[in-house]
Formats: structure tokens, C-alpha cells, sequence
């Protein structure tokens, strides 16, 4: 469904991606690991065109992608939530999700008609499967952090989106939030269909819910399968998982 | 439109009464002033919509006023096209202007936008201000004929109103649109709206073909009540004062500019007659305004009386 093929992006003279691969098939639940500055979310910013790439493929259900503008890349059924709390936090929780749905409804540029009729149950029934629908009438501003990162989840999910693409979801979580979170996802590649592709720190939550991973190392891809291959590579081992184990 | 706030109407409907009546009671010099309030808020509420509700930095606001302005009065004095003709043509080319000039602008951000729009907008300025043999130059154009019906004070204060009442009704609808959240949604948070699927720049770039349309509206109401143009309506000092107005009344609100435009307007006339430093006067005001009203003044009242922000108050239903 998504591939991506040796992409590089270099930020001053830095090599941040450095000939990085990817696949993901439909259904699946895929994960990118690797340590800090191993150039995840520059990763994540060439797929949806936050970032264009200095070199490489991207490819998205056969057709290229690549500097394709942001808006574009969503449009095409790929929908992302980012690694800090981005929301719009002068809008209600509601209308939030809101402009999203209105977004894939292609009704954004509708003039002369009041919003407030408009895409109430599709955006209320987004609420409710994320566990926000009591708080839809609150500043997206004034929310918990943990709730803000759902909230992006659920701005997302306004776009219907084939593939969602998560930048580290549960950073900055509590443990009790991160369960939630996590249950939820898969409650999503369960319940929607939805093939999600996503990007995490910790180990445990990685190992448990991907069904296919790709660990990063320095910009490069070190290797791309079963949660069972990684765990057994030797290169892995080294890289990462020896030091985080040690 | 107004559902759910019964007191608001209410206010509004003894408000606009008091307005409908007000020129039999009072002297034609103080119609005058309401006159200009109305056509200053106008173009304040123009600007608010990019401002207030697009977070963008429009900075030479002015500039389409003047086009509409001068649009209008080229096409009376130098051509035979009838009155009406002329009198759509402002907004119109107020309109085309500001997508001219706004195709440049929504490819920079903030601060750059803001820059490049002043150098552009001065430039039409620099066209009225030399062009003799067209504009007249510093001098203006005047004793611009409009149509009897409309000429005395009395009649085009209500023509005034009455354009103005139908402008804020449609700009209040295009808020409340899906336009208009959306837009919001981009003051907010660009980035983010793009992964949504926005073309921001597209969305931007409409906004302010709207703003300048209705700057264009005020534009041509300014030549029906004072049948003069001149160079210092596009001077970019100007667009400063009207900026003023949105931070004075609030920019987060809908009627925040006209209770910005009145204050302005009033404190040039009533206190301009007793020193021309009546800025010193503003200046004050100002920052006053910032360290305790923050949010302007219709902004502190919205606070205070428990009213939402009308842009926090969709999606009520279920």
C-alpha cells in the first residue's frame, strides 16, 4: 500500500534520512523504531509532505507521491497525527474534528450555508469512539495533553483515511493514558480497516502491537520484518536493543 | 441567525430603531458622523475577517478601499457609464486587486506577508498620489455626481445603512459557514490543516478576496457620502488607524471593529477640533487597552456578561 524507496533528506550538510526504505501492506499495523535523532519524524514528514525529500520514492496504492503538498497527500487517504500536541486550541473540541470531516466532505469552501447543522453525527460519532464526546463543547486549548493527543487522533480520523500515520502517540503519556491509547489503536485497525503505520519509543508497546517493523539507525534502514526477525538480528541487537537491554 | 440569544436581538433591534431614526433628531453635522462611522466600520469589519478570524497580516487594508474609491470616481468623471455600473466596478476591482496582490502575499508568512503587502499597496498609492493627468494627484478628484436620491446627507446616511446592514449580515453568515471555521482553523494552526487536507494558501487567498470586496463596498459608500476621493485614503497611515480599530474593539469578536471605527472616528472629530495631537490622545487609550483589556473592549464585555466569542460558540446542536 505505501512504499517508500531509498529517500534522503539532508538538513544542512546533515544527513537526517539517509536512503531509508519502507513498506506497509494493507491491514497492517507497522512500526519505525529507533533511537533518538535515528530521523523517525523526518521520515514521517517526507510521506505526508511536511518535508519534500532530496532524493528517492515515495509511493502510495502505485502512484508517486513525492513532493506532493501536504494537502494533497491527505486527500489521497493518508491522514497523520503529529509528535507534539498540534490541535487548533482557540476551537471547540468539536469543531475540531469538525473541519476535518467538513475537509473530506469537501465542503471547507461552502459559503452561504450556516456550519452548525453540518456533519454533527459523523463528527459525534468520531467523539465518541475516542472517548471525547463529553468534551466536545470545550477549548481544544484547555484540555489535558493526554486528551489533546487523542483529540489529534480524532482529527485525523475526520479524514477517513486508509492509512494513519501516528508520530509517536503516546509520548509524554501517562501509563494508564498510553494503555488507553494503544487499545484504541487497535481497536482502529480492527474496527475501520484502517492500516496504520506508526513511530514509538517504547519497546514493550512496539513488540505488542506491531505486526511489522522497521527498526532506524542513523538515517538508514537496518532492517524491516516480524516482530520475531527483529528481536533475533544480530544488527539490532547492537544497535539498539543490546544498549537498551544493558 | 441570531437563534439562542434572545437579549442580544433585542439589543440589536432598539439599537438599529434608535439608528433608523436618529438623523430627524439630530443636526446634519452629526448625521455626517454617524454617516462616516458607518462606512469606517465597514472597511474595519473587512479588515477583522483576515485579521481577526484569518490571523493574517494585512497591512495595508486601505489600499482596496482607495481602489474601490478611485474606481468608482474615474468611472463618473471620465466616462459615461452609468452610476450603478460604476458603483459595482469599485468592489469588483477592489476584489481583483486584492487577489492580485494577495497571490504574492499568502506565499509568504506572517511578517513578510505583511511587509510585501505595505510595498504593494504603496505603490497603488504612489499611482494616485503622481498620476496627474488621472487622479489629480494630491489634489483628488472632486464634486463627483451621484444620483439626486442619494445626495444629501440625510438620504445617503440611510442608503449607507442600509448597504451596510446587508454587508455585516452576509459577512456574518460567511463566519458561520463552513468557510469561515475553516478559516479559523488556519489562523489556529496552518500546518495542521493542511494534514487535513486544506489548501491553505487557496483558502487564505479567497478570505482575502472577500475582505477586499467588502473594503471595495466601504470604499464606494465613502465617494457616495463625501463625492470627493483623495490620495491619503490608500496611504498606508490609514491602514494603520483601521488596524487600531480591530485591536481597540477586539479581534476575536464580530462587532469588536465598529465599536473600534466609532472610537476612532469620534476621537479624530470631537477632539481633533481641540489639538491636532489627538493621536496623543489615542496613544493613551492604547496602552491603556493592552495591559488591562487585552482582548478589546468588546472582547472584556463578551468576558464578563458570560456571552460566547462567536467563534467559539458552533456546533451547539445535537
Amino acid at each position: 500500500m505505501l512504499r517508500v524507496e531509498e529517500v534522503y533528506k539532508s538538513f544542512d550538510g546533515f544527513m537526517a534520512v539517509n536512503g531509508a526504505s519502507l513498506h506497509v501492506d494493507k491491514g497492517q499495523i507497522a512500526a519505525v523504531i529507533g533511537p533518538n535523532g535515528a530521523g523517525k519524524t523526518t521520515l514521517f514528514n517526507l510521506i505526508t509532505g511536511q518535508l519534500s525529500p532530496d532524493g528517492g520514492k515515495i509511493l502510495f496504492q502505485d502512484q508517486d507521491i513525492t513532493r506532493l503538498p501536504p494537502y494533497a497527500i491527505c486527500r489521497k487517504g493518508i491522514a497523520r497525527s503529529f509528535q507534539i500536541a498540534n490541535v487548533f486550541p482557540r476551537l471547540t473540541v468539536f469543531t475540531n474534528v469538525q473541519v476535518s470531516v467538513l475537509s473530506k466532505q469537501n465542503r471547507s469552501g461552502t459559503l452561504f450555508r450556516s456550519v452548525t447543522s453540518m456533519a454533527v453525527r459523523e463528527t459525534y460519532a468520531i467523539l465518541e469512539h475516542v472517548g471525547l464526546a463529553d468534551k466536545a463543547q470545550h477549548l481544544a486549548g484547555s484540555l489535558s495533553h493526554g486528551d489533546q493527543r487523542i483529540l489529534e487522533i480524532a482529527i485525523a480520523l475526520g479524514n477517513e483515511p486508509e492509512l494513519l500515520i501516528l508520530d509517536e502517540p503516546t509520548a509524554g503519556m501517562s501509563p494508564e493514558e498510553t494503555k488507553r491509547t494503544m487499545q484504541l489503536i487497535r481497536e482502529l485497525a480492527e474496527n475501520r480497516a484502517l492500516t496504520i503505520l506508526f513511530c514509538e519509543h517504547d519497546m514493550d508497546i512496539v513488540f505488542n502491537v506491531a505486526q511489522s517493523i522497521m527498526v532506524m539507525h542513523h538515517g538508514r534502514t537496518l532492517i524491516q520484518g516480524t516482530p520475531q526477525e527483529v528481536r533475533e538480528n544480530k544488527e539490532v541487537q547492537e544497535a539498539y536493543l543490546g544498549g537498551a537491554d544493558a | 441567525m441570531f437563534k439562542g440569544n434572545k437579549k442580544t436581538l433585542l439589543v440589536s433591534a432598539i439599537l438599529f430603531i434608535c439608528l433608523l431614526v436618529a438623523p430627524s433628531f439630530l443636526p446634519r453635522f452629526y448625521t455626517y458622523i454617524i454617516a462616516s462611522i458607518y462606512v469606517t466600520a465597514l472597511l474595519a469589519m473587512s479588515l477583522n475577517l483576515v485579521v481577526g478570524y484569518g490571523g493574517l497580516y494585512q497591512f495595508h487594508h486601505c489600499a482596496f478601499y482607495g481602489v474601490s474609491a478611485y474606481t468608482l470616481a474615474l468611472l463618473i468623471t471620465k466616462s459615461h457609464v452609468p452610476f450603478w455600473v460604476a458603483f459595482g466596478a469599485g468592489p469588483i476591482a477592489a476584489a481583483l486587486t486584492g487577489y492580485l496582490i494577495g497571490w504574492f502575499c499568502v506565499r509568504l508568512s506572517k511578517l513578510y506577508f505583511g511587509m510585501l503587502q505595505i510595498s504593494l499597496g504603496s505603490l497603488i498609492w504612489a499611482i494616485a498620489f503622481r498620476w496627474y493627468s488621472l487622479t489629480g494627484g494630491d489634489d483628488g478628484i472632486h464634486g463627483i455626481s451621484v444620483p439626486d436620491f442619494i445626495s444629501s446627507t440625510k438620504s445617503s446616511y440611510y442608503f449607507i445603512l442600509v448597504v451596510l446592514t446587508i454587508s455585516l449580515v452576509l459577512m456574518y453568515i460567511i463566519i458561520k459557514s463552513p468557510f469561515g471555521t475553516t478559516l479559523q482553523a488556519t489562523r489556529d494552526n496552518p500546518e495542521r490543516c493542511e494534514a487535513v487536507g486544506i489548501n491553505v494558501r487557496k483558502h487564505q487567498l479567497i478570505a482575502l478576496v472577500i475582505s477586499t470586496f467588502f473594503a471595495g463596498v466601504a470604499g464606494v459608500l465613502y465617494v457616495i457620502l463625501e463625492q470627493s476621493v483623495f490620495p491619503d485614503l490608500l496611504f498606508w497611515v490609514f491602514s494603520l488607524e483601521i488596524f487600531i480599530m480591530c485591536l481597540l474593539g477586539g479581534w476575536f469578536t464580530f462587532a469588536g471593529p465598529i465599536i473600534g471605527a466609532a472610537m476612532m472616528v469620534s476621537l479624530r472629530t470631537f477632539v481633533g477640533v481641540y489639538t491636532e495631537y489627538w493621536t496623543l490622545v489615542l496613544g493613551v487609550i492604547l496602552i491603556l487597552l493592552i495591559f488591562f483589556l487585552p482582548e478589546g473592549i468588546m472582547g472584556f464585555f463578551l468576558d464578563k456578561f458570560g456571552a460566547k466569542a462567536p467563534n467559539e460558540d458552533h456546533g451547539g446542536t445535537r
